[in-house]
């Protein structure tokens, strides 16, 4: 066998370079382009779109149904604030590289709560995971309303979340959004989980999980240990939902239980269901459709001066799962549409 | 000692409710084997439809028997009749598709009435009408048995009997068990299975129509989200006697309803509502299939 030839770059890591640079010119671009509004939306569509992907791991690909994501997106959310106002590893002017500690860490309880939540609930068969979230999401919330060293129902002041960064190359300060900054790491965090769930999909796990979701008698007599593949699945969508609650905590700059409400979980819920069960870019595009809506929909809230959102949403679930249960995508990702024989996952 | 025997009043009269609650959620189950998350709404809205015929008919401060027996018939009929609607437009059209979609449909419909209830009924907390004078009827030092908890007493076990009666010597109770048992082989025997699921939502309704009234009287705050927490409870307690199980249901209701008495009186009320997230963790630990459910061996 011959030495491969030496090149600056191993090849496999031309991609993930690639799409940093793109991550960093689309980040600029919108940085300098769209106004704070508009920039706030695209910071909430990576926030949800973590948020589907993570939740599409466990009600699409696993067949298992959670309906209390914002729970864990709370524990990530809080604790990376907490973490924010207490440690920091890096001074001053490269504070930014802060940020993936804090995810991570808000990420990993978020991922122990899972643990803890999915453990009992997901060694039976059924629905008790519906509930068993369920009843969690709100537990969360009464345990945050009542701990005082994070604010209680006051809320959480104080994070420091993004700064402007002033840079001065050849005497010229040049000024670094804040904005600019969050956005890389968010659209970085949203990269890696897209890529570590689709190649999960497409690994031995990956078919564990769809075996599960399929039939998990049969899935049992092939030798798969159904209870630790739910586990792990629902593991590591909370931790993605952790990662989620970060980076919102880190751009809201204030928390408060009450925006952890149920709302939320079901923001996701939609996300999956309307994207297609199964389907991570059928995800993507629904946290778009989702994350917008609401701003489409406000002159009509502002007609009728209620708050329709809600109802819509309630009326929307119905009706696809009457309608058309698949969603936009059904199972198939979106390259899947111009390749003539579209592979289902 | 005193202290002991009140909780236990209080205990009871409210583990009577959440049984009541309970039952809807165990008989779906038992016919469907789906969670029914509207359930919890349904009762919310009967809790809204006696309040607003009471207003209506300018009782809403003339308490008695006639008052509680007219909105009884009202909310039961209400829920009834929103059961059977749920049923007929949101899950009929599903009967043959997979159980996830169904619960997500039961989702949909649990959101779409709490919050279209938020729009319609506004989202303040309303009073709910006197139902009956809040006497106390006979005391023991300083434990009271007032009215209220009688009344309620008396009601959960009227209804009780009246259900045990339906499902256990009538013809329709006969077929609802056969469907529960066998869906296919039912209606192979001519049992129309459409219209027992459509009955089973109907009294599993109007039971929480029942429920929605009693929990109206002694705690008189109704807002269009109070189906979530006693939902949530009432659901614990079905799984905790066995999930499709009628009598566990009513175990559950009491074991759930005494339990929360006894931590609000003698450790803290903080914790009543993480209660029954803790007991729901227990049961799935230890005995799953509840405590009067026998767990099944899945055939292929």
């Amino acid at each position: 066998m011959k030495p491969e030839p030496k090149t600056l770059f191993k090849k496999s890591l031309i991609v993930p370079i690639i799409s940093v640079f793109l991550v960093i010119a689309f980040a600029l671009f919108i940085d300098l382009s769209v106004n704070a509004y508009i920039q706030l939306l695209f910071i909430y569509i990576c926030v949800n779109a973590i948020m589907g992907l993570g939740l599409n791991l466990v009600n699409g690909l696993t067949g298992q149904f959670s309906i209390g994501h914002a729970g864990f997106m709370a524990v990530g959310a809080y604790l990376s604030a907490y973490v924010s106002t207490k440690i920091s590893f890096f001074a001053a002017p490269f504070e930014m590289f802060n940020f993936p500690i804090y995810a991570i860490s808000g990420g990993l309880l978020a991922a122990t709560a899972g643990l803890v939540v999915g453990l009992p609930s997901l060694r039976l068969r059924g629905d008790y995971l519906a509930i068993v979230t369920l009843g969690f999401g709100e537990i969360i919330r009464v345990v945050l309303l009542n701990v005082d060293a994070i604010g209680g129902a006051r809320g959480f002041y104080g994070i420091p979340g993004f700064q402007d960064l002033v840079v001065s190359i050849g005497g010229t300060p040049i000024v670094v959004h804040a904005f600019f900054l969050g956005f890389v790491h968010a659209l970085l965090w949203l990269l890696v989980t897209f890529l570590v769930i689709w190649r999960l999909v497409r690994s031995t796990h990956g078919r564990a999980f769809k075996s599960v979701r399929e039939d998990e008698i049969a899935a049992e007599a092939m030798g798969i240990n159904t209870t630790k593949v739910k586990v792990r699945a629902f593991v590591l969508s909370s931790f993605f939902a952790g990662v989620a609650g970060s980076i919102f905590a880190h751009f809201a700059n204030y928390l408060n239980p009450s925006t952890f409400s149920f709302i939320k979980s079901v923001d996701a819920i939609i996300i999956v269901v309307l994207g297609g069960m199964g389907s991570l870019t059928g995800s993507l595009i629904a946290a778009v459709v989702i994350t917008l809506l609401p701003e489409i929909l406000r002159p009509l809230q502002e007609i009728t001066g209620v708050d329709l959102r809600m109802v819509i949403y309630a009326l929307l679930l119905i009706v696809l799962m009457i309608v058309r249960p698949k969603g936009i995508m059904g199972s198939k990702e979106l390259p899947d549409l111009w390749r003539g024989d579209a592979k289902t996952t | 000692m005193q202290d002991f025997v009140q909780h236990l009043i209080n205990g009871i009269s409210l583990g009577s409710i959440y049984a009541l609650i309970a039952l809807g959620y165990t008989m779906v189950y038992g016919i469907l084997q789906l969670i029914n998350f509207a359930h919890a709404d349904v009762y919310m809205v009967g809790a809204f439809a006696a309040y607003y015929v009471a207003r209506f008919f300018g009782i809403d401060s003339s308490p008695g028997i006639s008052t509680l027996i007219l909105l009884l018939i009202v909310s039961m009929v209400s829920c009834s009749v929103l059961g059977l609607l749920i049923e007929r437009f949101a899950y009929r059209p599903l009967r043959n598709s997979p159980r996830l979609n169904i619960l997500i449909t039961a989702i949909g419909v649990s959101f779409f009435l709490e919050y279209l209830g938020q729009i319609v009924f506004g989202p303040d907390p309303k009073v709910f009408p006197d139902v009956l004078v809040d006497a106390n009827l006979f005391s023991w030092g300083q434990v009271q048995l007032r009215s209220f908890d009688v009344a309620i007493f008396c009601v959960v076990m009227i209804t009780m009997l009246a259900l045990n009666f339906l499902i256990y010597r009538t013809k329709v109770g006969k077929a609802m068990r056969a469907v529960s048992s066998n869906q296919q082989v039912a209606a192979l025997m001519g049992v129309n299975v459409d219209r027992i699921i459509a009955v089973t939502f109907v009294i599993g309704s109007s039971l929480a129509g029942v429920g929605s009234v009693l929990v109206g009287m002694k705690y008189p705050k109704i807002d269009p989200l109070m189906g979530l927490l006693i939902g949530l409870k009432a659901f614990v307690a079905a799984v905790l006697g066995g999930i499709g199980n009628l009598m566990g249901a009513i175990l559950g209701g009491i074991i759930m309803g005494l339990s929360e008495e006894m931590v609000v009186g003698y450790w803290a009320s903080t914790y009543r509502d993480a209660l029954a997230f803790g007991i729901l963790i227990l049961i799935l630990i230890f005995r799953p299939a509840g405590l009067l459910g026998k767990s099944q061996i899945e055939k292929v």
